[in-house]
């Protein structure tokens, strides 16, 4: 039976400086710390549980390099349950944990306006002619790229090894819905020019078909096996694959099927005989068949094009559907999530398969194509012309004013005021309703967060640690009495049953 | 750009034929509200480029992430 699809975004933003030398890393910081600061939310991110070397093949391998351990600058924890911070030279947003894609989606984009109000407050200190400016995207184009990672609660019985074989052949076929398109490529290869437009960020990145990394020699399976939670029932596939969407239809897209192929292969439901021949040479190939017409050779020895791949597993998802009733991926608030994901999928691959028509406002890099198309053939431009680039970066650019997919009629999913919301509350369903709350009721006496506890100073005593190691409890609904019947941070950890004490009223582990 | 993007207006070939005239009514009306969007925005376009794009995008350098 497939785990509940437990998910998330961790956005690093691209950062430049306008007007003044300075470095990413201390522009990331003014950012993050100018947020921080004005909303009094710089309760510290406790490092205690992380083990981003650790390896889900439960070996270590001696020619593997590990991850530099992250620079630790600003860092915080926000009331709607994020993790805000700099991640080596970016600012990064991490969502709280949530349990559909349409979450994922609102908490990616209360993400975008953390992000914009943070330029605005840390720019409005600066002096005249000096900014800060973020970009929503994943290369520099010129060989440098930064991550949009997603993260999905599998469980610890599936095997790695059959898990990653065939989650590749949805992560090398699902970019043509989730690709956000560049200019250009940016393999060492080739010449920048040899490619004029492809439809994913970060194809060109990926070296190596499985392994530790995320920022050399990166793997289309990443194989970090921290899961902040349970060790002994769950996994946290760490996916590295994905592009930043500015579409909220993309993001949707991108989160909702993947957790199905996710929760199909707990249950046996994927289709085997879909495993991709030659997975690093592929994942390059369907970035640069804007036709949609290159053959892929599977493993059996047959050829298919990546939609014809994409079509087959989405018949395997109604499939499977009608059996199970994709429960991993509904939530009580959610409970046709399943259903209007399928409907979307199908909707999407039928416009591919008709030359996009029907896509080009929920699809990026069909979006941003359609502008640099149009806009060279206004202006009569060579396919080199550094404007055709300049409208790639500024398809993601985070100012408002600057921003191109923000001029393009993308279709959205939630409102303004839903996203504005989500910037200071935390999504119900799963644990990081229990850690906002805390952050909102006791800011003063939390000491410090992260995924799994939360530690308070309540004043008296020694430090109290409480841990949260199950994602789909400290829901609002195992919470909200507990919450209402406690004061104080000290009610709540005698509430808990977590000192000797004969006022315990909730038992832990229903609660955690 | 040597690949231009495919212009389809034709209508899904598998829709019954009593529901293709809403459908392509719908289709229709929204292709356009893009097309006049995306015309309204070449308009504009120069304003909102950066004023050198060559210096732009060769000074848009990220090194480290993840």
């Amino acid at each position: 039976m497939a785990l509940p699809k437990v998910c998330g975004i961790e956005t690093e933003y691209g950062v430049i400086s306008r007007g003044f030398d300075s470095s990413p890393i201390v522009a990331s910081s003014v950012l993050v710390n100018a947020y921080a600061g004005a909303f009094k939310q710089s309760i510290q991110w406790d490092f205690g549980d992380e083990t981003p070397d650790r390896d889900a093949r439960g070996f270590s391998l001696e020619d593997a390099f590990p991850p530099e351990v992250e620079t630790h600058m600003a860092n915080s924890v926000l009331t709607n349950g994020a993790r805000y911070y700099v991640d080596h030279a970016h600012p990064e947003v991490s969502t709280p944990e949530c349990r559909t894609a349409m979450e994922v989606v609102l908490y990616d984009r209360a993400g975008e306006q953390i992000i914009r109000e943070s330029m605005q407050r840390a720019n409005a200190l600066l002096p005249e002619h000096h900014e800060i400016i973020t970009y929503k995207n994943n290369s520099d184009g010129k060989g440098n790229s930064y991550g949009c990672h997603e993260n999905y609660l599998v469980s610890r019985e599936l095997p790695f090894g059959q898990l990653a074989t065939f989650i590749t052949t949805h992560f090398i076929t699902r970019q043509i819905y989730c690709g956000s398109g560049k200019v250009g490529s940016e393999l060492f290869s080739e010449r920048s020019d040899a490619v004029s437009y492809q439809i994913s960020q970060r194809a060109d990145f990926f070296e190596e078909e499985i392994g530790l990394e995320t920022t050399i020699r990166r793997p289309i399976i990443n194989t970090r096996d921290e899961p902040h939670c349970d060790p002994d029932k769950y996994r946290r596939l760490h996916v590295i694959v994905g592009d930043a969407n500015m579409s909220e239809y993309a993001t949707y897209l991108k989160v909702g099927t993947t957790a199905i192929v996710l929760a199909m292969i707990e249950d046996g439901a994927f289709p085997t005989h879909l495993i991709v021949d030659s997975p690093v040479n592929t994942i390059r190939t369907v970035s640069r068949d804007i036709s949609l017409a290159a053959p892929i050779r599977l493993a059996n020895g047959t050829l298919k094009t990546s939609l014809e791949i994409q079509f087959l597993i989405l018949e395997a998802a109604e499939k499977y559907s009608t059996h199970d009733g994709l429960k991993a991926v509904c939530s009580a608030d959610f409970p046709n999530e399943g259903t209007e994901i399928l409907r979307l999928w199908r909707e999407t691959l039928n416009n591919l398969s008709n030359g996009g028509a029907g896509s080009f406002d929920t699809v990026d890099w069909l979006a941003k194509m359609s502008l640099i198309n149009a806009y060279q053939d206004r202006n009569d431009l060579s396919p080199n012309d550094a404007r055709l680039k300049a409208l790639d970066l500024q398809y993601h650019d985070m100012r408002p004013e600057k921003n191109l997919s923000g001029r393009m009629n993308l279709r959205k999913l939630v409102t303004q005021s839903d996203a504005e919301l989500a910037r200071t509350d935390p999504p119900e369903s799963t644990r990081a309703y229990f850690r906002g709350e805390c952050l909102k009721r006791w800011p003063e006496f939390v000491v410090s967060a992260n995924w799994d506890c939360i530690i308070f100073d309540v004043g008296d005593g020694p430090l109290r640690r409480i841990p949260m190691m199950e994602p789909l409890k400290g829901t609002r609904a195992l919470t909200e009495s507990l919450f209402n019947s406690c004061a104080t941070p000290l009610d709540l950890v005698l509430a808990l049953g977590l000192e000797n004490s004969d006022i315990t009223t909730f038992k832990i582990s229903d609660v955690f | 750009m040597t690949e231009k993007i495919r212009k389809s207006n034709s209508t899904d070939n598998e829709t019954p034929v009593d529901e293709i005239s809403e459908l392509v009514v719908g289709k229709n009306d929204h292709a356009e509200n893009l097309k006049a969007d995306l015309d309204q925005l070449l308009d504009d376009i120069d304003s909102i480029l950066e004023t050198n794009a060559e210096d732009f995008v060769n000074s848009y350098v990220q090194k480290g992430g993840e």
